[in-house]
């Protein structure tokens, strides 16, 4: 027997993250090393610990490995509990056949009867892309406070970048009236955050019948929301006005990093009132060296830094040596950056290597051609030799030659 | 699989007085060192990684700091369903009973009765070490002997009942002085000892019958030669903590990089409490250089050859050399600070200047508002 739950959280973490590359390799997207010490998940199951989100379903599909061993019991996020706290949910074998998750839909579809168990008034349906800090008992409320069958979080975006969201057209009330998928010409500027809370009821009701349609992708978005929406359902817009990021492709993932440098964003992972948890790597403090100058940065526990660090954020257990020299990129957990080697305006996946006197992109004035420049990205593992060079905007994923010096 | 068991007993009260500016409200064994631990840490740690899997923590007074800090064991994977971390606080408030080791030894029959294992290692936390436990449970089944003393050979700390031995050729204690004599290198026993369980309780029923309190004095001392003591000298680092400048000597030996090594290998990790702070923030002022940082500082000033803590501030135009600086401390802006320990909280209001000395640094309590 299950104790009963008001409201359940389905985590969609089965996306591959194909924007990210090399990154996303060979770990699900919610698995990507974020801000020094966090995974992108870390933000929404944090964010559900606090709210007070006990059940937490983590749907998987793509390369599930690493995000479930990150997710073990869920103790970090003090989500090991009984009967509710987090579950690991990959798709699985019934006794007619067998699927993959089809859409984000019919992940959920095929979940029923985790959700059944704990008896739920709602469903929170989140995913695991995103970086923000939110209260989703607030919109929770509000949600019965609109008698609502689907609420929608909604952030408000610049009238330029609205096409490029999926927009919700309001009434007054804030009731929604229409959807739009990336307008040519937004009519609003509430785009969705891929943020919903459902009546279970009705939400139930709505999975059953877009399984049994053939022509459906079994995808929120196109399908199960338009379809309520068609039905007259009450479905409202939420809205949120805290940082609210998609890191969904290197430049976001990049900028995303570097905004926790910046004090006018308003993203404190300090705060103690709402702090993002995470599974720790307990490493000892990190280490400066007399040679080490390090500048508006963030780092974290087991590094050893003797180089130049400036407007980046460095993960756990990183040596930089003496005379290297960091700037605005993000170095992910194990990488060595060896002597006099330059790391500007790049992402070293976890354990890369950088050799001696090497260079890892380069900064945008020394740009003959902008359209040339980017951010470089080194993926996990790869050794990049003495001297070599990984040019801007390279997408390196093979180890680099060592380069020898010039007669 | 390995050919014996062992039960590991820690006394987290041990030579409290040692330090009594920091542990007035707190134990030995809850002690802030290295920017994240408390000493105790680093007995737990290396127990653990000597597949120990049951831990009894005995302790005397002040020991709220310290429970809160081990919880249920889990953070040293301690929190188990068989065996695990075990706290055990004393029976009563009689000062006289828990001066040495016997009275809490005592106190503690039932569990001791108990358990299953075969050895017992009792350490003690005031010298910081993280030493091959294992190594130590395998020289005592090798060596056959009823008791093996861990040792350092080195300049005796300045503690008051120390045991200084004497070995032959074999390894068997010959002599047993107690309490610091002379300045000169010797061995001394740091506080950790090995020895058949069943033996042990037979010891400790027989002092307590022959009204005996002190396990160094009245037991290995004074029957030195009917009982087999072999000394272990322990191959890796061991920094006592015998005073409040000891105390800070051993946190800014961590900025030396073979200290961390020997501190930190890699193959046995020390395990700590988490406490889910952020990463540590630089500021556009910050100048940090031989330093040892933990998470969840904001650093926005100058910092030189000190030890910081998980939490702390440190503001603009603020110079921190050789200081000790503990969990959650602010210190404002314009400070300048040398040679300071500040305890856990404490504040340094804007333009504070304090100066302690190498020899003598200066202490600030916790709580404390400069």
């Amino acid at each position: 027997m299950f104790r009963k739950q008001e409201c359940v959280a389905m985590l969609l973490a089965g996306g591959q993250g194909s924007r990210l590359y090399a990154l996303t390799r060979r770990i699900a997207k919610p698995a990507v090393p974020y801000g020094g010490k966090y995974r992108i998940i870390d933000f929404p199951l944090s964010n559900c610990v606090n709210s007070g989100i006990e059940t937490v379903g983590v749907l998987t599909q793509y390369q599930p490995l690493e995000l479930s061993d990150y997710i073990g019991s869920g103790q970090p996020w003090d989500l090991d509990r009984m009967d509710a706290g987090v579950h690991v949910l990959p798709p699985y074998q019934r006794n007619k056949g067998a699927d993959w998750y089809k859409g984000t839909a019919n992940a959920i579809y095929q979940n029923m009867q985790f959700i059944e168990r704990y008896d739920p008034e709602y469903v929170l349906v989140l995913s695991g892309d995103h970086i923000y800090k939110m209260d989703y008992s607030a919109m929770l409320a509000a949600h019965k406070a609109k008698n609502a069958d689907c609420t929608i979080a909604v952030l408000d975006v610049p009238k330029e970048e609205a096409s490029r969201f999926g927009i919700l057209n309001t009434n007054e009330d804030g009731s929604v009236y229409e959807f739009e998928e990336k307008p040519k010409e937004p009519k609003s500027t509430l785009a969705s955050m891929g943020i919903y809370i459902f009546t279970w009821e009705k939400l139930r009701k709505y999975l059953i019948a877009d399984e049994k349609d053939p022509a459906s992708s079994n995808d929120f978005g196109k399908n199960v929301l338009p379809a309520m929406l068609d039905a007259g359902e009450r479905m409202f817009a939420y809205r949120f006005d805290g940082y609210w990021k998609d890191v969904g492709t290197i430049d976001s993932l990049w900028e995303a990093n570097l905004d926790l440098l910046n004090p006018k964003v308003p993203l404190d992972l300090s705060d103690d009132a709402w702090k993002i948890y995470s599974r720790n790597p307990g490493m000892p403090p990190q280490y400066l060296a007399d040679t080490a100058q390090v500048q508006n940065s963030m780092i974290t526990e087991g590094c050893n830094i003797s180089g130049k660090v400036e407007y980046s954020v460095i993960f756990a257990g990183v040596t930089v040596e003496e005379g290297a020299e960091i700037i605005d990129s993000i170095l992910m957990p194990g990488s060595i950056v060896r002597k006099g080697a330059k790391v500007h305006y790049a992402i070293l996946a976890e354990n890369v290597e950088v050799g001696e006197g090497a260079q890892v992109g380069a900064k945008p004035e020394e740009m003959a051609d902008l359209e040339k420049w980017g951010i470089a990205v080194v993926a996990s593992g790869v050794k990049v030799g003495k001297g070599a060079c990984v040019p801007a905007k390279a997408m390196q994923e093979t180890d680099v030659e060592e380069v020898t010096a010039h007669a | 699989m390995r050919n014996y068991t062992a039960l590991g007993l820690i006394f987290a009260n041990m030579h409290d007085e040692a330090v009594r500016d920091c542990t007035a409200i707190r134990s030995m064994g809850s002690l802030p060192f290295g920017g994240r631990y408390r000493l105790i840490d680093f007995v737990l740690s290396g127990m653990v990684n000597a597949g120990i899997t049951k831990v009894g923590v005995m302790t005397k007074s002040n020991y709220q700091s310290l429970m809160d800090h081990l919880g249920s064991g889990k953070a040293w994977d301690l929190s188990r369903k068989h065996e695990g971390l075990f706290f055990l606080p004393p029976r009563s408030s009689d000062d006289a009973k828990y001066q040495g080791r016997i009275g809490p030894l005592a106190d503690i029959m039932a569990f001791l009765l108990r358990s299953k294992e075969e050895l017992v290692i009792l350490s003690d936390c005031h010298m910081v070490s993280s030493m091959d436990y294992s190594a130590l449970l395998q020289a005592h089944v090798e060596s056959s002997a009823d008791v093996t003393v861990a040792y350092r050979n080195g300049v005796v700390p300045a503690l008051s009942d120390i045991p200084l031995i004497k070995m032959d050729a074999a390894g068997r204690v010959t002599d047993m002085l107690i309490g610091r004599v002379g300045d000169g290198e010797v061995c001394y026993g740091i506080g950790v000892y090995v020895m058949r369980k069943d033996w042990l309780i037979h010891l400790i029923n027989e002092a307590v019958a022959r009204n005996l309190q002190h396990f160094e004095r009245d037991i290995l001392q004074r029957r030195l030669h009917e009982i087999n003591i072999h000394g272990y000298e322990v191959p890796s680092l061991v920094m006592p903590i015998y005073s409040l400048s000891s105390y800070y000597n051993a946190n800014l030996a961590l900025l030396n990089s073979e200290v961390r090594a020997q501190l930190f290998p890699n193959s046995r990790p020390v395990y700590t409490k988490v406490r889910d702070c952020a990463p540590v923030q630089y500021g556009l002022h910050a100048q940090v250089t031989n330093s040892l940082v933990a998470d969840g500082a904001h650093v926005d000033g100058t910092v030189k050859n000190s030890i910081i803590f998980r939490g702390v501030n440190i503001g603009r135009d603020t110079v921190i050399e050789d200081c000790v600086v503990m969990q959650d401390v602010t210190v404002a802006d314009r400070c300048s600070l040398t040679c300071v320990v500040a305890d856990k909280n404490a504040v340094f209001r804007e333009g504070r200047t304090l100066q302690g000395f190498e020899s003598y640094p200066v202490y600030i309590a916790k709580n404390a508002i400069v």
